[in-house]
């Protein structure tokens, strides 16, 4: 079954909505009892790196779920902070970060974002995604579906064949991240309608 | 490329949904539980759902009916009314909402906003200012609790401010245009988005979809939003919640033509 992991942190209830209307089973984790039950896992996040990595390193889930994650290769989902977090280390915070796909999280340079007034930031709202690799998470997929996106970080990966998937924000950046088993998405697929709720199923049907 | 986006705004006044004309005459138009599965089935941009009880009369949000109205929300949500501290918004966030407003209690204690940047991120709060032209003069004020105290604050310099201590989104809410839909107050807009380097969204006036086209092709990147236009049918205002297919949202989003 589909584990949320539920640290105190992200909208944990829309992916679980989601999924009902799938007749996909699923369940928040709390505890390393209940995530242990997980055949996939999703982790969601939102707000500051440092806040969300303090909430998951104290939440008692941390052991397990990278044991699950690295040793059992348990296919999983981070959702915006969520992947975030996957990375090594985020210009956000000093925290370290669970380190799954090699690469950090940088800042949008407002510098260059600024001479074309059109991109403020955060970057908030719809935009496309450019598939850049046949994928089982992409299956269904044609051209540039548009996704929701709320941030103003992305995921620098430090092996380009980590980024499966491209936004254009003034810069190109990775907003589909994947490493084996562990793959990362910086938009909101349980905000994005039809198209997240396709992706969505996708990974529930890895 | 990242589109504008088109924001039904949902008044929420004991439990029911209503509409008022200039901050006035709250007209009940249904229940917000069902507007929200609508907008789900016409998969609107993002919602935005303000409770206008909240801090006129100084209560707590109303944490069951956020989290009610979050559950059902398959699109971003933002909620507004009676939020005075990081701890409120973060349980509001927490209950699956993705962005908080603030009005009177920024405007009363603008420090608030650096602490919400802090321990919430700058990219979920989001500020609005209930705006109003001066009566003589060309200058505009913000007003707080519906639009009964005038705060004396400029909008400009407010705004400034406010982007300066930690803001995600600024919302301006004309309160003469409330209800009134015969269009955006254009020449503002245009002032006040060329000063201001987060996302803007612009509420009170729309009455049709070409009001929105005028927005977007005047201002490019915009949240454009609008309660009546999305509840409204008609000369008669019968109660409809509607919203732009996507073959009209597509039409309107062309009219950005740069």
């Amino acid at each position: 079954m589909i584990a949320i992991v539920d640290y105190g942190l992200g909208n944990i209830k829309a992916f679980a909505n989601v999924y009902k209307k799938l007749n996909i089973d699923c369940f928040f984790a709390s505890t390393p009892e209940a995530l242990l039950k997980a055949t996939k896992i999703i982790l969601p996040g939102v707000g500051a790196f440092d806040h969300a990595m303090t909430m998951l390193n104290n939440s008692g889930l941390r052991e397990t779920l990278d044991m699950l994650v690295l040793e059992r290769n348990i296919p999983v989902i981070g959702i915006c902070v969520g992947m975030q977090m996957m990375a090594e280390s985020s210009d956000e915070g000093q925290l370290k970060g669970l380190g799954w796909i090699k690469g950090s999280v940088k800042k949008f340079n407002q510098l260059n974002l600024l001479n074309n007034k059109q991109l403020p930031l955060p970057h908030m709202g719809w935009n496309n995604v450019q598939l850049i690799s046949e994928e089982p998470l992409f299956k269904g997929f044609e051209g540039f579906p548009e996704f929701y996106y709320l941030h103003s970080y992305y995921f620098e990966c430090q092996d380009k064949k980590s980024s499966i998937g491209i936004a254009d924000y003034g810069i190109k950046f990775s907003c589909i991240v994947k490493n084996k088993n562990i793959y990362g998405i910086q938009c909101h697929p349980e905000k994005s309608h039809h198209n997240g709720v396709r992706i969505l199923k996708n990974f529930a049907e890895l | 490329m990242l589109k504008s986006r088109i924001i039904p705004v949902l008044l929420i006044q004991n439990k029911g949904l209503v509409k008022t004309v200039k901050f006035k005459d709250p007209k009940y138009v249904g229940d917000p539980i069902n507007a929200v599965k609508i907008f789900n089935e016409k998969e609107v941009d993002e919602l935005t759902v303000l409770d206008i009880d909240a801090s006129a009369e100084g209560k707590e949000p109303d944490y069951k009916a956020i989290e009610n109205l979050a559950s059902e929300c398959r699109m971003p949500l933002c909620y507004g009314g009676g939020i005075k501290t990081t701890e409120q918004a973060q349980k509001i966030l927490s209950l699956g909402v993705e962005k908080v407003a603030f009005s009177s209690a920024t405007l009363e204690k603008p420090e608030l906003l650096s602490l919400l940047s802090k321990q919430v991120g700058r990219q979920s709060v989001v500020l609005v200012l209930d705006v109003k032209k001066k009566l003589f003069g060309s200058k505009y004020e913000c007003y707080t609790y519906n639009g009964t105290k005038n705060t004396k604050q400029c909008p400009f310099e407010f705004a400034k401010l406010a982007e300066n201590l930690g803001v995600g989104e600024i919302v301006i809410n004309f309160i003469d245009q409330d209800g009134v839909m015969k269009g955006y107050d254009l020449s503002f807009v245009s002032k006040f988005k060329s000063q201001i380097n987060v996302p803007v969204t612009i509420l009170g006036g729309a009455g049709e979809y070409s009001h929105i086209e005028q927005l977007i092709s005047q201002e490019g990147i915009i949240g454009a939003a609008a309660g009546s236009l999305f509840v409204f049918k008609g000369k008669y205002r019968a109660v409809l919640i509607n919203y732009p297919t996507k073959q009209e949202k597509e039409k309107i989003l062309a009219s950005l033509t740069f």
